[in-house]
């Protein structure tokens, strides 16, 4: 018991959560630099609709992307929830700021290893490969933990929600036995 | 390994020397007896060497100390200046490069290739004295530029004439005369003149000379003097050492009788000593008055003074200051101008005249600053024009053409950062020249040209650009091959109707090759794509501007002078700001409703005489909402030609601080880049040259669907 205890701290990573039309979903929170209100948006036109447009973030013109349209949620609506989560990846060398535009962002939670499950190979209604795996948050609660880096430096929208769709099928059957999860 | 900091100031000082160095060497290969280069050329290695062995770069120092030898023996005159001797030479300074890198961890030196150069190098100066590789002897010469006789006075005798004017501040410090000439003495045999002595009324400590002889080598000699050379009037002239020959100083007669043996120091001490300065016997004679004297002698010492002055202040014109450093500064100064808008539009809203006369001086400061800073980043842009000589004499030898480089408008200066980035795609562009242009020597004498080609490179100013044209008179483009090429790989279609300078531009599309074969050179259809987008990178255009079959081909970049902050025009469409960069714009018209009636919706306006097409932002941008009765056009030129952007509001000028959109929205039609308003808001810069394009684009395929 005490060892497991010990192991289990060992493993922790911290997670920031927040909700896309309900649904939770969750980011290591090392990638996340700061959460913001929703400010005045300049939309970038004739660019895909998931790109909600840019910021002026403390004198930085810094991109927003609407997450919910990023994975065929359907648009973000504005309510006083809505926030943009700022994050941090690496493209192409560069270290580089985007927001992230969320229905709303939840809490820090700790997730240890064994908390986390690794995805199935359908029902997601998501592309396995931008998934980290499942947090379980409660006995009937999972978080969507994305790899973050991965879904912003894709082009396009990424969900693909018909399950007939042989793309997914053969998406699903590239993965290895383990999952993505092992991959990440 | 040496210390980190200072390895890249040696490392940052040695490039510096190394590029020189090439340029000294294209420069001798064509001026073969000028030995002046080849002085200049030593000087670059012996910097190199001195201050490699300094830094603690002992790799370096080792290999260059062999090349100098050769380049000295050069000097000597025993060594013609050969091809071969260039090539070498010019193979050295391509691997001290890498030894460079090497040594910085950014790159890998083959050892062996050193020991090839070398073994070459030793074989050309057959008979002259070879240096076993392993043993080298390397002296720590300081790096200092005003030095002119360094190594080659060590361990032979070497004659100097040291003139020494002690300051006030000499004897304060509680030095004497007596321990420097001690220390002089012990260098070597020194013989002492005291030309003028110490006068407290005149404020002179005296004027010493010493003849030094001593076979210590410079640095020694230059070692005991430092301390004295703070305090000091201190002057060494090397008046013979082996294989030097040129003395820039006249000399005294007593000097030279007593260097000749025809009188003995001795005696000579005796007669000076009986002489009186001309100075006294004039004014014994009331000839001058005392005073005159004085000033023609104070007049005489300000010269030698400006003259010590400005040899030693050589290195010191400029000061190396680590380029982030700069653009920090010029982001803190961007900030500053974006501030500085939003202070203006708070002043004109609140109608205070207590705030808008300091708000306008704070503009005016700005703007000054702003000009300032962008300049100190401006670098003339022949810096790289030597790399490109190298090029132009490396390719045509190793493609068989005789290929003559002529370069035009090298200070012409731009934003370093972009002359960083301009490299690349002009060495695709003149490789192209090369390959594909300038024909071999017969084919060229059959074609009635002269056999050698000629690449000319120019850069110069037009408007708020940079102007960078590469030309040759070679072959010139094949448009009937380009074509076919272009529709083979659908570049184009066949039904398209394309004016020659049309066709001429599809080789910057990707892909598209027309070399028969591929060589090392090119040939794949890669390089014209990179000149591309490169320069769009840059904002700025790339087109071929004149071919004509036979005559040869140009190419022309334009660039912005700068990529940091512009002069734009503020405009408005419903909530969405734009900029456009001012100096495309000509100007400013008004589109009525009856305007749009009158040409039944054509989108084309006469202006002056002259008709206009223009196209509705609000349209081309899918801005939603109702446009007003009475639009606003702005009339841009490009490439020459006037063409019509229509918005709903012209807000004034704005001082554009260029933000880039991100790497998400690198592919945004239109638009090349951003900035931030005084207000806050965003603002979207246009990419006028591009909307055009892809209006164009647009209303093309809607006619053929």
């Amino acid at each position: 018991m005490a060892t497991k205890t010990e192991n289990v701290q060992q493993q922790a990573t911290q997670y920031l959560t927040f909700t896309l039309r309900e649904e939770g979903f969750a980011v290591e929170i090392s990638k996340v630099r700061e959460v913001l209100d929703v400010t005045t948006m300049t939309r970038i036109p004739r660019m895909p609709d998931y790109l909600s447009g840019v910021i002026n973030l403390r004198g930085n013109v810094v991109p927003v992307m609407d997450l919910g349209q990023k994975l065929g949620m359907g648009t973000i609506s504005y309510s006083k929830n809505t926030c943009i989560m700022i994050v941090e990846l690496e493209i192409e060398g560069n270290m580089v700021e985007m927001g992230v535009l969320t229905d709303s962002v939840q809490m820090v939670l700790d997730l240890n290893d064994s908390d986390i499950e690794s995805v199935p190979r359908m029902g997601t209604n998501l592309n396995t490969e931008f998934i980290k795996g499942m947090g379980r948050q409660s006995e009937e609660k999972f978080l969507i933990i994305l790899d973050i880096d991965k879904v912003l430096a894709s082009e396009g929208e990424l969900a693909l929600r018909d399950m007939d769709n042989p793309a997914l099928a053969r998406a699903a059957e590239a993965l290895p036995e383990e999952g993505a999860a092992a991959e990440a | 390994m040496a210390d980190t900091e200072y390895a890249e100031v040696f490392r940052e000082e040695a490039v510096e020397l190394l590029e020189e160095l090439e340029s000294s060497l294209l420069e001798l290969e064509r001026n073969p007896a000028d030995l002046k280069i080849v002085s200049r050329v030593f000087r670059a290695m012996h910097t190199i060497k001195g201050s490699g062995a300094m830094f603690g770069f002992e790799d370096i120092a080792g290999f260059t100390h062999h090349v100098e030898t050769v380049l000295d023996r050069v000097r000597d005159g025993a060594v013609p200046v050969s091809k071969e001797l260039i090539d070498l030479t010019l193979a050295s300074r391509d691997h001290i490069y890498a030894l460079l890198d090497a040594a910085t961890g950014s790159g890998e030196a083959d050892p062996a290739e050193g020991q090839r150069i070398i073994a070459s190098l030793q074989a050309l100066v057959s008979g002259g004295r070879s240096v076993p590789p392993e043993k080298v002897e390397v002296a720590l010469a300081p790096a200092a530029e005003e030095e002119e006789e360094k190594d080659p006075t060590l361990g032979t005798l070497t004659h100097y004439r040291i003139h020494i004017r002690p300051g006030e501040d000499f004897f304060v410090a509680g030095s004497t005369m007596e321990q420097l000439l001690d220390e002089l003495a012990r260098l070597g045999q020194c013989t002492v003149f005291l030309h003028e002595k110490a006068d407290e009324a005149e404020k002179s400590a005296g004027l010493w000379e010493i003849l030094l002889t001593t076979d210590q080598g410079i640095n020694a000699v230059e070692d005991v003097l430092v301390f004295a050379q703070s305090s000091c009037e201190v002057k060494v002239v090397v008046l013979a050492s082996e294989g030097e020959g040129d003395f820039e100083e006249h000399k005294k007669l007593g000097e030279i009788l007593v260097e000749k043996g025809a009188l003995s120091s001795e005696n000579l001490k005796k007669v000076l000593g009986r002489q009186r300065p001309l100075g006294e016997l004039l004014v014994e004679e009331r000839l001058v008055s005392k005073t005159q004297i004085d000033a023609a002698l104070a007049e005489q010492k300000m010269v030698k003074e400006c003259k010590v002055r400005a040899e030693s202040a050589k290195g010191a014109e400029s000061i190396r200051v680590a380029s982030e450093k700069l653009d920090q500064l010029i982001n803190l100064v961007g900030e500053l101008v974006v501030t500085q808008a939003r202070l203006s539009q708070v002043a004109s809203q609140n109608k205070d005249p207590d705030l808008v006369e300091p708000v306008e001086e704070v503009e005016r400061l700005t703007a000054e600053l702003r000009d300032s800073v962008l300049n100190i980043r401006m670098l003339p842009i022949g810096t790289t024009f030597a790399k490109f000589k190298r090029l132009v004499r490396d390719l045509s030898a190793e493609l068989g053409k005789e290929v003559a480089m002529v370069t035009e408008g090298a200070e012409t200066e731009l934003d370093k950062n972009v002359i960083d980035q301009l490299g690349d795609p002009l060495v695709h562009l003149i490789r192209n020249s090369i390959d594909h242009g300038i024909e071999s020597p017969e084919e060229r004498a059959r074609a009635g040209k002269p056999r050698k080609g000629t690449i000319t490179l120019a850069a110069g100013h037009s408007g708020a650009n940079v102007v960078i044209t590469v030309s040759d008179d070679g072959k010139g483009l094949d448009t009937e091959k380009i074509r076919q090429k272009a529709l083979e790989k659908g570049l184009i279609r066949a039904d398209e109707d394309l004016s020659e300078q049309d066709i001429c531009n599809t080789i910057f599309m990707p892909g598209l090759s027309t070399a028969k074969t591929v060589t090392s050179v090119s040939g794949r259809g890669v390089g014209m794509d990179v000149v591309k987008s490169t320069v769009d990178s840059l904002k700025g255009s790339v087109n071929v501007t004149g071919s004509a079959k036979g005559k040869g081909t140009t190419v022309t970049i334009m660039l912005p002078l700068t990529l940091a902050i512009i002069d734009g025009l503020l405009v408005k469409v419903e909530d969405t700001y734009f900029v456009l960069p001012l100096s495309q714009v000509e100007e400013c018209v008004e589109l009525s409703k009856d305007d749009i009636a009158r040409f039944h919706g054509r989108r084309v306006l006469p202006v002056r005489d002259q008709l206009v097409p223009y196209v509705r932002l609000r349209d081309f941008f899918a801005i939603p909402g109702e446009r007003p009765d009475l639009e606003q056009m702005v009339i841009a030129r490009i490439n020459g030609e006037r063409f019509g952007l229509v918005l709903d509001d012209v807000v004034g000028e704005h001082q554009t601080v260029l933000k880039s959109l991100g790497w998400i929205y690198r592919n945004a039609t239109g638009l090349s880049g951003s900035t931030i308003l005084g207000n806050g808001h965003v603002a979207l810069i246009l990419d006028v040259p591009d909307v055009m394009k892809w209006a164009q684009r647009e209303e093309r395929s809607a006619l053929t669907t």
